[in-house]
């Protein structure tokens, strides 16, 4: 009411709002509305693509719409889970956690030590409660005994028993909350020492584990060189098994494994392993992924003087699931004039009713090499990288192949073939096929493993251990039992029930 | 996992099993919808007979359940592993844990048996999609779900849906029953509903038991998620990559954190917490056909192009 309100002194100070700001944040109604809301900060990082998991997905949005895609990248909507809307949300959340456990781990030390409180005066009160008919005289010291041997922590006076048992549980409750900070901040310190790198390896060709030694390598905030243990791996043989017996499930690979030698330090002893898709290969501070594989035909070509231009395996892009593949070759150093050819490579060719050839099989029960063949610029003087699995065509001329007018190259294994205008030949040799590798390292991983572990053990515990007080209480005619829960214990009747029989039945000891 | 043989003709059967088991949910179903019209009958003679329609009813869920269990063993041998590698068979696996959980539970805790006309609804629905939306011919795993952790992963997703699914069952109970429309009872839907809602446990025993489901479903939620943490540092070299799949297990998982504190919060528990609940689920579902039929992501395993 207006007239007996207090008015507060008009001076709370900084400090005044600083504690009630501080109140207001630790309470557990922001809890739950951090919570909520952290919930619905995640959804549209399911909804756009996110740079961290889908870049390609991320530049096609932007192709298809820039205008609407510079708006919500002003919004940080790409990158979501980094972004200070939701960082934010997620450090109010836990500071508040902070400010929420750490009392109430101080208030739990204190009643672990204390005594459980005394019995209320009015039995009746209690949520549950029983009056029994006795002529026992000790029904005191029996029900101390009763209740301490079922584990309660029990405070007897002449009348009265007060007991309690399942501090357990909001012990667990703050492990649970306490790991959870265990979590974040194994996840922030392991997200910075952490680096994953990929590379292409061909059977027979070994990874250095070295910065020259990837094709891309993405480290962590705290990451340097020195933390790149020397180990070699060299790829033996990759073998690939693809259903051909099941009608429905043909093609569909049904295991992948790579066979490879590994070697730690300088002069470590050769170790042979494998690595499948499940099953990395685990080296010190680095564990070796199979994220992907293809064929690598091995080619020679020779130019209009008979010289070997180029010769070996060439890594080919996988286009669908029967594995035609896509791979680009450039010979700048061919004579009278350098070229580059865009090849296909189809591992059991067949035609379509186009006309156009297709894979129908992954494995190469009828393998063919197609060859387009391009003369002029490469661009390869100008000193700035270039993508090694596409051809820049811009200044070539396209001299068989297409609407060349010249059929282009087809070659089945072992076979030669001459290249148009007597520019030379190309050899398809032999095939070897090739595995992707992602090779990375997290060395925050174990712990938080640990800390999720603790969590769900500290949950488990809060949730499903019973915390309940009793007091049993010695009257004229008999005795009263009362019964208290923390939470929703559909069993306290029950327990009150057994207690007051056996109290009813039993001898002191 | 080389070897693999797949037994189309056995899935075949197993099909048929299916398809025979929602006719009997539906029959179920039915008869689940006359015990609770004439429990709620003004009818003293009708009331009487309704506990022999809700043993019927019953009967049919147990038989259905049983067919349903045999159709999805079939399709586990049909394929020669467990039956949960793309969407129908996690479909009619989860549904199957769903209806089982469910007649278990009521043996131990009787107020339950209320929502058994959910529980029979939400099989027949699920089955209904299975087979039109989702089916897919018999095929093996592709090689990255090829993993113990699979087993493990998604057998205890599965029961968390189940426990996750009673609870939001019980709790739309409750909102019904404290929903202002029918306490007051004042048109003609709202009256006979009202009396059906009476046949129903009391409001604050519906709440308690939702909120003992929730909290099984939570604990064995948290476990899916340490579990698939572990599985895709082995599958895709790391543990959490905010793929969408992840994105809604953590949206999931702190949906309910959310509920839990709700429970405990003055102003939130009751309605405010029901509503959480069946949105928790909600978000299960959404998780489970939304994301997986339209969303990009490695976890792409619904077996349809
Ligand atoms: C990262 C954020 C948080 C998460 C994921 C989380 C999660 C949970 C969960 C799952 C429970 C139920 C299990 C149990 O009783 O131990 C719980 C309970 C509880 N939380 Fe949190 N929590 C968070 C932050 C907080 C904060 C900031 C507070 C303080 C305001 C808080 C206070 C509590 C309390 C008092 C309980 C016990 C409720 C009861 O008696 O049932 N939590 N929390």
């Amino acid at each position: 009411m207006a007239s007996s309100q207090q008015f507060e002194s008009p001076e709370i100070g900084l400090k005044g709002w600083a504690r009630w700001f501080w109140r207001q944040l630790t309470s557990m109604r922001t809890a739950l509305l951090l919570l909520l809301l952290l919930a619905a900060a995640a959804i549209p990082g399911s909804v756009y693509p996110q740079r961290s998991a889908d870049p390609n997905g991320v530049t096609a949005f932007f192709d298809a719409e820039p205008q609407l895609a510079a708006v919500l990248d002003k919004f940080q909507i790409f990158d979501v889970y980094t972004s200070n809307w939701f960082s934010a949300i997620y450090i109010l959340l836990f500071i508040s956690l902070i400010g929420c456990v750490v009392p109430r781990t101080r208030v739990h030390f204190d009643n672990l030590r204390a005594a459980p409180p005394s019995a209320p005066r009015n039995f009746a009160r209690m949520p549950s409660n029983k009056t029994v008919k006795s002529k026992k005289a000790n029904v005191v010291a029996l029900a101390e005994q009763i209740l301490r041997k079922q584990g309660y922590r029990v405070v007897a006076t002449k009348t009265t028993v007060a007991a309690e048992r399942g501090y357990l549980r909001e012990t667990g409750n703050l492990i649970f909350h306490f790991s959870l900070i265990g979590v974040l901040i194994a996840v922030g310190i392991g997200g910075g020492l952490s680096y994953s790198g990929q590379r292409v390896l061909i059977e027979g060709e070994t990874f250095v584990n070295n910065l020259a030694g990837y094709d891309s390598l993405s480290p962590g905030t705290f990451f340097n060189e020195n933390r790149l243990t020397p180990f070699s791996v060299k790829l033996d043989k990759f073998n690939v098994i693809f259903d051909i017996k099941n009608q429905t499930n043909i093609g569909t690979p049904l295991d992948f494994k790579a066979q490879v030698t590994s070697k730690i330090g300088a002069n470590g002893k050769a170790t042979s392993g494998v690595i499948r898709v499940n099953e990395p290969l685990e080296l010190p501070n680095a564990n070796l992924y199979l994220t992907g594989n293809g064929y690598a035909p091995v080619v020679t070509v020779r130019d209009a003087n008979g010289n070997i231009s180029f010769s070996g395996p060439t890594a080919f892009l996988p286009q669908d699931k029967n594995y035609t593949s896509l791979g680009v070759y450039k010979l700048p150093d061919a004579k009278p004039q350098q070229f580059g050819m865009i090849s296909f490579f189809y591992p059991t060719v067949d035609k379509l009713t186009t006309g156009a050839k297709t894979s129908i099989f992954p494995d190469p029960i009828n393998p063919l090499l197609t060859m387009n063949v391009y003369v002029g610029d490469l661009g390869l003087d100008g000193g700035v990288p270039k993508n090694v699995y596409s051809l820049d065509i811009a200044k070539m001329k396209q001299v068989a192949g297409g609407k060349s007018g010249v059929k282009g190259l087809e070659l089945t294994k072992g076979q030669t073939v001459a290249l148009p205008n007597g520019m030379g030949t190309v050899t398809f040799d032999s095939l070897k096929r090739f595995i992707s590798l992602d090779i990375s390292y997290n060395p925050g991983e174990g712990w938080i493993l640990l800390f999720a572990l603790l969590a769900l053990g500290g949950l488990i515990l809060s949730l499903l251990v019973p915390r309940r007080r009793v007091w049993v209480r010695k009257t004229t005619d008999g005795f009263e039992l009362a019964a208290l829960a923390r939470g929703d214990d559909p069993t306290l009747e029950k327990i009150i029930a057994e207690l007051a029989d056996e109290i009813k039945k039993a001898k002191l000891d | 996992m080389t070897n693999v043989v797949l037994n189309e003709g056995l899935s075949q059967y197993s099909r048929l099993f299916i398809y025979l088991a929602m006719a009997i949910y539906t029959f179920s179903f039915l008869a689940y919808a006359l015990n609770l019209s004439r429990q709620a009958s003004e009818d003293k003679s009708v009331r009487a007979v309704a506990s022999r329609t809700e043993r019927v009813a019953l009967v049919l869920l147990i038989v259905s359940a049983a067919i349903h269990g045999a159709g999805v063993v079939m399709r586990a041998i049909s394929v020669s592993r467990v039956p949960w590698g793309n969407m129908y068979e996690f479909s009619i696996t989860g549904s199957f844990v769903i209806v089982a959980i469910f007649i278990a539970a009521q043996f131990f805790v009787r107020d339950i048996k209320f929502i058994a006309i959910l529980v029979s609804g939400f099989a027949l629905l699920v089955l209904g999609a299975a087979t039109t939306i989702f089916y897919v011919e018999v095929k093996s795993l592709m090689p990255a779900l090829q993993n113990y952790w699979l087993y493990i992963h998604v057998s205890v997703a599965v029961l968390a849906t189940a426990f996750f699914n009673i609870a939001a069952a019980l709790s739309v109970a409750f909102l019904f029953k404290s929903s202002a429309f029918i306490t007051k009872r004042k048109n003609a839907i709202a009256k006979p509903l009202g009396r059906v809602l009476a046949v129903f446990p009391a409001e604050n025993k519906l709440e308690k038991l939702a909120y003992r489901f929730n909290i099984i479903g939570f604990i064995l939620w948290t476990f899916t998620l340490i579990a698939g943490a572990i599985w895709a540092e082995r599958a895709w070299h790391r543990y959490w990559g905010w793929d969408t799949k992840e994105v809604w297990t953590f949206i999931i998982w702190t949906l309910y954190a959310g509920y839990l504190h709700a429970n405990a919060t003055r102003g939130w528990s009751g309605k405010r917490s029901a509503w959480l609940s069946l949105i928790g689920f909600a978000a299960v579902i959404f998780n489970f056909t939304i994301v997986n039929l339209f969303f990009k992501g490695l976890h792409v395993y619904s077996g349809l192009k």
